[in-house]
């Protein structure tokens, strides 16, 4: 019997492999399908899931975003998009972290809220999802409120954190946590049409900086509330400066603070 | 003294987007926030002429001062 590179090789169409291949290698060869997946990337084959991603990342970049780890902290309405789009780009390990279960009010908004899943943990629904969405990708759910006192565990190993809670003083513990960990932090925040985008590397304090004063007070989203748009919008934007992070690929949204109003559909940078 | 306000995101609401003002000589962008029924904890950064200040800084006349509201939801 050949061993697991030699018949991904024989069965590898130019250098693409099939799902179909993907999932018979890990049932042949007793491997998981992530597992497969990480054979074949170090080896020069491309999952064929991945090929309409090719002429934007090249073979080691899809390895890299493979052997990436990804901390979303909060799995509602930007955390659920957050982490369907990492896990759909191929991001190889997502921490997904959120205490609540889901209700009825979240199901306008949040990908994950479904009435299947009402009552159910948020993580424990990303952790579904994923598995769906690509197999490839392993979801670590923490079901506790992210804070200073379990924050560095969580982010441990991480090589981005994406911000996607609702508390403007617990994104400033994340901050905190990510400056002593050396972790680049994504900061995505939204309120009825409006939201800010803007990503903070260790030694920089744009975050703090922005939210110096009344940090403990929520912002406009309490009477506003949130429609099923906006979180898709600034989650996508998140995702794309994750990948740029992890990539080093591009300009990330650095020392500067993108207001977006879609509404009078106008993006404004402001300078931090 | 006159100054130059320009309102971002749900601020407009019920107020308008750019706006010339009269106001009085050492105002400062806390005196701005008052007279728009703006109060603090709903301003997340304020900027004279694009830079960002805090809310004791004060107005000379001709500045834009620019207010982004606070937006914490997830």
């Amino acid at each position: 019997m050949p061993d697991l590179l030699t018949w991904l090789k024989e069965r590898a169409k130019d250098d693409l492999l099939l799902w179909a291949d993907q999932l018979s290698a890990a049932n042949r060869f007793k491997v998981s399908i992530r597992e497969v997946e990480g054979i074949a990337l170090e080896n020069g084959l491309l999952p064929a899931r991945y090929q309409r991603n090719r002429n934007m990342f090249c073979l080691d970049d899809q390895l890299k975003l493979y052997n990436s780890k990804v901390a979303v902290i909060g799995c509602g309405g930007l955390g659920g998009y957050i982490i369907e789009e990492l896990a759909r780009l191929g991001v190889g390990t997502i921490v997904a972290v959120d205490p609540d279960v889901f209700e009825e009010h979240n199901m306008n908004r949040q990908l994950l809220a479904t009435p299947e899943f009402l009552g159910i943990k948020k993580v424990a629904a990303a952790a579904r999802r994923v598995d769906r969405v690509n197999p490839a990708v392993e979801l670590l759910p923490v079901g506790l409120a992210f804070g200073l006192e379990n924050g560095k565990q969580v982010l441990e190993g991480c090589h981005v954190a994406a911000d996607a809670l609702d508390s403007i003083s617990v994104r400033l513990e994340l901050a905190e946590i990510c400056q002593e960990l050396n972790i680049p932090l994504v900061h995505g925040a939204i309120a009825g049409w409006y939201g800010y985008l803007m990503t903070q590397f260790p030694g920089e304090r744009t975050l703090q900086k922005f939210f110096t004063h009344n940090s403990q007070e929520s912002g406009l989203e309490k009477h506003l509330g949130n429609p099923s748009f906006t979180p898709a919008v600034v989650a996508s934007l998140e995702v794309s400066e994750v990948c740029k992070v992890l990539l080093n690929q591009g300009t990330p949204m650095r020392r500067r603070c993108l207001s977006i109003d879609l509404l009078d559909m106008e993006f404004v940078e402001i300078e931090c | 003294m006159t100054v130059f306000i320009k309102l971002f995101a749900g601020f407009r609401e019920n107020r308008f987007k750019v706006a010339k003002r009269e106001i009085l000589e050492n105002s400062t962008i806390a005196d701005v926030l008052e007279q728009l029924g703006i109060t603090e904890p709903e301003l997340g950064v304020a900027m004279i002429d694009g830079r960002h200040v805090t809310v004791d800084q004060v107005l000379y006349t001709g500045v834009t001062v620019s207010l982004f509201p606070k937006v914490g939801g997830g």
